[in-house]
């Protein structure tokens, strides 16, 4: 069956393969930050672990948020250039424009992730996750696109230019550094070390650090899927209200 | 068919304190064509977000195609079609593509006969393989009205669908507009340009500041506009004086020798004078027509120049 979101998703896949060098970034950069912070920063951090190990979780999550500037750009660009209204007029399902963006994003993402995995292997990765651990992070890290792709998509929408709309996603991009990523959140300043305990990407990491290390913690799994359906409904709410007002 | 295509009545809207629309009454035949005329911040693209469902008003009814806007605003979009102030076609695919992307939205069973026909018809189907970042500026405004005219709608609604196109790109785009009438189709245009209101339109509203100063057909509007006139130039002063006397109600100009009578600048009162001056056997030297710009309208009915130049 055709549904509008199909039709979308369609228009979506069409741009991924036409504007290649947004999914190379989407992909080379966390790839390279994988690199420098292993090789280069990664015997200057004391983290009782193999720093790869540590590291790669953390890079995980910063390959999803690193995606969504081209996200928050892409729906801008439809919303600025009048393409949106046009669908709109033709009393398109209100859903599937954004739906569109939002499967887009979560699937740059996988790739994005996929790149990270593979490199982190060949770099001595050596996690103890079974299959169902596998499959836990599969699922932790799809629903963390999920959320964060819906207020992306939000903040594309308000945003005033394509310009601006990547700028406005640079806070969702620069959060992973102000959690446990890169270095566990005790070793922070006073301050950031609060922040990094209570933002919602340290459980999100804490999880999926958990499951590679084939141990995750019930506490951290609770809060960060919570987390993610809190913001996936609070970004969901706030872009489709944007996506109504705005003509 | 409906005989009334657009009804609007008491329609209002502001953005905070400001007001945009300040009540504006208007009524379109089926199958005529409408031209809402005004300069820039006049409140035209405001009317057609409203009249196309993409914005609410605060007060007033709207029914377009029979149907309230408010309450049956699906069956209003299936029967329009839009086509914006800035061509709203996706850079990253092709023409036809493009299209397709609208042919698959309204489900059509014969897609590739819809395409075909409209790349043909707006003689883009050289280009149609092409990515759209590559087209002109009038190849994308003729591919933007491509893709709202797929699906036929009924009633289709231009927002300065010249403005910023070249002399030539603008005559093709007049073309289409006049071809789409003939189809029956009912056309709702806006325009900053009197000249474009004049070739297309039935009937103009003038749009000033939220208020509409006058309806009528263009002719109409050009009666109340003092300045249509023809402008000649004779060699000497007698050639003037026997020229006054053939056209009383002309005014004269002794130090430039020459005599601007009133006209409405169409070719049948244009051949009338020039038979005239042919009657008396008086030459011309020089022969101009000077119609009324929108300044000129603007001046009459408002006493005032366009918004953006008070500003």
């Amino acid at each position: 069956m055709t549904t509008d979101a199909t039709i979308m998703l369609r228009r979506n896949f069409k741009h991924m393969v036409r504007n290649p060098t947004s999914l190379f970034n989407a992909v080379i950069f966390p790839v390279v930050l994988l690199f420098m912070f292993v090789y280069v920063f990664g015997d200057a951090f004391n983290v009782g672990v193999d720093y790869v190990d540590y590291a790669t979780p953390g890079l995980i999550l910063l390959a999803i948020c690193y995606g969504l500037g081209s996200t928050a750009t892409a729906v801008n660009s439809d919303m600025t250039k009048g393409i949106i209204n046009r669908f709109k007029v033709m009393d398109v399902s209100r859903g599937a424009v954004l739906t569109g963006h939002v499967v887009t994003s979560v699937l740059t993402n996988l790739i994005a992730i996929a790149a990270i995995v593979g490199t982190a292997f060949a770099l001595g990765f050596r996690p103890h996750a079974s299959f169902l651990d596998w499959l836990g992070v599969l699922g932790i890290v799809a629903l963390t696109g999920f959320a964060a792709g819906w207020i992306t998509i939000a903040l594309g929408l308000a945003a005033k230019s394509p310009e601006t709309a990547g700028i406005a996603a640079v806070p969702l991009v620069m959060l992973p550094f102000f959690s446990s990523a890169i270095v566990p959140a005790d070793k922070m300043g006073p301050g950031f070390k609060q922040f990094a305990e209570y933002q919602p990407f340290t459980p999100i990491i804490e999880t999926v650090r958990g499951l590679l290390a084939g141990a995750p913690q019930a506490g951290d799994v609770i809060l960060a899927v919570a987390w993610c359906a809190g913001l996936a409904i609070v970004g969901y709410l706030w872009a489709v209200s944007t996506f109504k007002k705005r003509a | 068919m409906t005989a009334t295509a657009i009804e609007v009545s008491g329609l209002r809207k502001a953005f905070g304190d400001r007001v945009v629309l300040d009540g504006i009454d208007l009524t379109v035949a089926a199958g005529s064509v409408f031209s809402l005329l005004g300069p820039n911040g006049a409140g035209k693209t405001t009317t057609v977000n409203v009249l196309t469902t993409l914005m609410r008003a605060d007060q007033g009814t709207v029914r377009v195609d029979g149907h309230d806007i408010d309450a049956e605003a699906k069956a209003v979009r299936k029967a329009i079609g839009v086509t914006g102030q800035f061509a709203a076609v996706d850079d990253l695919l092709t023409g036809h593509e493009n299209l397709q992307l609208m042919a698959d939205l309204r489900r059509l069973g014969n897609p590739e006969d819809v395409i075909g026909g409209l790349l043909d018809k707006f003689e883009l189907t050289d280009a149609a393989a092409k990515p759209v970042s590559t087209y002109s500026g009038g190849m994308r405004r003729k591919l933007d009205l491509a893709m709202t005219l797929v699906g036929r709608p009924r009633i289709i609604f231009l927002d300065e669908p010249t403005t910023g196109l070249d002399p030539r790109s603008r005559r093709t785009m007049w073309q289409i507009v006049r071809g789409l009438v003939a189809d029956g189709v009912t056309i709702f245009l806006t325009t900053q340009y009197l000249e474009e209101a004049d070739q297309l339109a039935d009937r103009v509203a003038v749009l000033d500041q939220g208020r509409l100063v006058a309806q009528g057909t263009p002719a109409d509007l050009k009666r109340q506009v003092p300045g249509s006139h023809v402008l000649l130039r004779f060699a000497d002063l007698a050639t003037l004086d026997a020229a006054a006397r053939v056209f009383p109600g002309s005014t004269r100009d002794d130090e430039a020798l020459s005599l601007k009578v009133p006209d409405d600048g169409g070719t049948k009162s244009l051949r009338g004078l020039l038979n005239r001056l042919d009657e008396h056997s008086l030459d011309a030297d020089e022969f101009s027509v000077h119609t009324p710009d929108l300044d000129d309208v603007f001046l009459a009915l408002t006493g005032h120049k366009s918004a953006e130049e008070t500003a």
